[in-house]
């Protein structure tokens, strides 16, 4: 009895010694979805050049998931040190509902504080059976369109943005056009996931839909993961650029004493070293000769921004509010 | 044998439905168990060694362990507390408590994890207190145990309320009066009368607390090696396109589940004397 009483007292000091202790400096990195592969490869490596620079071991630590889900987490008390998201609203909220961060966050980095960016591209299965080349043959009768919920996902908020600037481009701002337009599009799609990898590995895994809309980088990862011989990728005549914000949770970083590094992890990801980290995982990104370096990659195509069509607050309210222009079209869904 | 000589033949129709149900069970239960494991070993045995043994995996066995861990300890002293309460006495508000107590089976998991981070959580009732005396709850390891707790809170008491009914409290009235105090007589007395279905109660109570994900999702912010549990590093690791490291964390979850089922039909086959009024009644809690 004695003995099983010790065994038991070992193991619950064990489970509960292990629960990390370590005096080391640590960033918390609370980043978006589809970003694993990419902040797998950043965090060790700026951990790598801070312990040169500096001499300081650090750890970054990850959590990913829809870019929403998790700007509300970090809002609520997930402490992140750093947020890299995919949408400048999910930024937004830190500032607006969590007072985390100043009104001012777009300036503290270059290019809006936003390192990177991509575009909304096509996947399309080998030999694309349904001839899907560009946004007018989504809305066809009979063609199954996947892309995440745009109220819980960047990454489907830009594919609903760049139909809708396409269709407003079609049709000439004809909104009654483009809204019909845009509910054709909603009503060809048989499932909404939460997030970005969710809608991919429904296209990719489950098998569902005809065309998979995601980022450039998404896409071109897919394409790498599972072999250029299963699914063709291209980038529509028409796109819209997703630049994707940084920011360091100044609140958090303060209560941690880590603000200067995570400054420093930030200002990191504009280096060459990490843009060669970036363009290498498929994204579009600020530093001249590395956008050089990977040039044949990256296909030229017309590009809206989220600012040509309003900024954020404005698409926001028109199109994701509750019945906003997306919810009108989900109401018509069958 | 001769027994067996007594027995009716089968008609045909009974024949054709003792098969429709195995055939319903293997389809429904069987494969898709068989095929986690033929996923998890497809690579074979070192994959499936390399993806276990991963930092990220072990740190989120550890927790998964620690939480069940926890709530099988304070659920099982809470439950029999609180059903030798709601057994021995009659009093207002015991409906209620009773119902109380079972709301974490009917309200979706989900919903009560959103509920914690309504009251834990940074923006909640005692968020900005916490904050300043820099206690973390949401989105570490208390949140998640908290929320475990809350999960598995009716399994223990809904196994042991009915055994406590039927066998009523005879023997511990005669204890008293023998002048045998409290402790004796819960050690000596209670706890043996109920302990069949006590340890029903913890089986489930621990199969559930490994397994559940909706509401630790909510409270876990799924730092890697850290607030991520199996089920949660199960999902992460399938939205990684790693799918056999996915199946393989998911056959430790399967293992939990068939050990359970195994301790559970050892101690059905071995105890004659259980009532059949618990086994319903660890049947329904299974279900839910």
């Amino acid at each position: 009895m004695n003995k099983t009483y010790r065994y038991f007292a070992a193991g619950l000091l064990l489970l509960l010694g292990t629960s990390q202790l370590r005096a080391e400096t640590q960033l918390l990195n609370v980043s978006y979805d589809v970003a694993r592969e990419l902040y797998g490869q950043i965090d060790p490596a700026f951990a790598a050049y801070w312990k040169n620079k500096t001499g300081e071991s650090l750890t970054v630590k990850e959590s990913f998931g829809g870019s929403s889900k998790q700007a509300r987490a970090v809002v609520e008390g997930l402490e992140a040190d750093v947020v890299t998201l995919n949408q400048v609203s999910d930024v937004e909220l830190l500032h607006k509902q969590g007072g985390l961060i100043g009104a001012d966050w777009q300036k503290q980095f270059p290019y809006n504080s936003s390192p990177y960016y991509s575009v909304i591209g096509f996947v399309v299965r080998k030999g694309n059976p349904k001839g899907i080349k560009n946004w007018d043959d989504l809305v066809k009768p009979g063609v199954q369109v996947i892309f995440p919920n745009p109220k819980t996902s960047g990454n489907g908020r830009y594919t609903y943005l760049a139909a809708w600037a396409y269709a407003g481009k079609k049709f000439n701002g004809d909104q009654a056009k483009v809204q019909d337009f845009i509910n054709k599009l909603v009503a060809n799609v048989p499932v909404f996931d939460t997030g970005g990898r969710g809608a991919t590995t429904t296209f990719v895994e489950r098998q569902i839909g005809d065309v998979l809309i995601t980022f450039e980088a998404e896409t071109l990862g897919i394409q790498k993961q599972y072999g250029k011989d299963k699914f063709d990728v291209f980038v529509p005549g028409l796109t819209i650029a997703a630049e994707f914000p940084v920011a360091v949770v100044d609140k958090y970083a303060a209560a941690h004493k880590t603000a200067r590094q995570a400054k420093a992890f930030i200002e990191y990801l504009y280096s060459p070293e990490a843009q060669d980290i970036l363009a290498r995982n498929f994204y579009r990104v600020r530093d001249n000769n590395v956008a050089a370096k990977y040039a044949s990659q990256f296909p030229n195509a017309e590009t809206v921004t989220a600012e040509q069509l309003g900024g954020w607050e404005k698409i926001g309210k028109t199109h994701f509010s509750d019945g906003g222009t997306f919810d009108q079209a989900v109401s018509l869904k069958r | 044998m001769k027994r067996h000589d007594t027995t009716p033949t089968l008609g045909i129709s009974a024949r054709l439905l003792i098969g429709a149900g195995i055939a319903a069970s293997l389809f429904l239960i069987g494969i898709p168990l068989i095929t986690i494991f033929s996923a998890a070993f497809k690579e074979g045995w070192q994959v499936y060694w390399k993806n276990i043994s991963q930092p990220d995996t072990l740190a989120a066995i550890r927790l998964t362990v620690f939480a069940a861990l926890v709530s099988v300890l304070v659920n099982t002293v809470f439950g029999v507390i609180a059903a030798w309460l709601l057994a021995h006495f009659r009093f207002p508000g015991r409906k209620l408590l009773l119902s109380l107590i079972e709301l974490p089976l009917s309200m979706p998991s989900i919903v009560a994890g959103t509920a914690y981070l309504f009251i834990y959580g940074a923006q909640g009732w005692l968020g900005p207190w916490l904050m300043e005396h820099h206690l973390k709850i949401m989105f570490a390891v208390p949140g998640i145990i908290l929320i475990t707790v809350f999960v598995t809170c009716p399994f223990v008491i809904r196994e042991i309320l009915p055994v406590m009914e039927s066998q009523g409290q005879d023997e511990e009235d005669a204890a008293h009066t023998l002048g045998a105090n409290g402790w004796q007589i819960l050690l000596r007395i209670t706890l043996p009368k109920i302990r069949w279905g006590l340890f029903y109660g913890i089986m489930l109570c621990n199969a559930r607390a490994f397994g559940e994900f909706g509401a630790v999702s909510v409270v876990s912010g799924a730092i890697r090696g850290e607030t991520s549990t199996l089920t949660l590093q199960v999902d992460q690791l399938y939205h990684d396109y790693n799918s056999t490291g996915a199946f393989a964390s998911a056959t430790l979850l399967a293992l939990i589940t068939i050990v359970t089922l195994m301790i559970k039909l050892s101690i059905e086959h071995s105890s004659t004397a259980k009532s059949s009024d618990s086994i319903t009644s660890s049947s329904m809690a299974a279900e839910s």
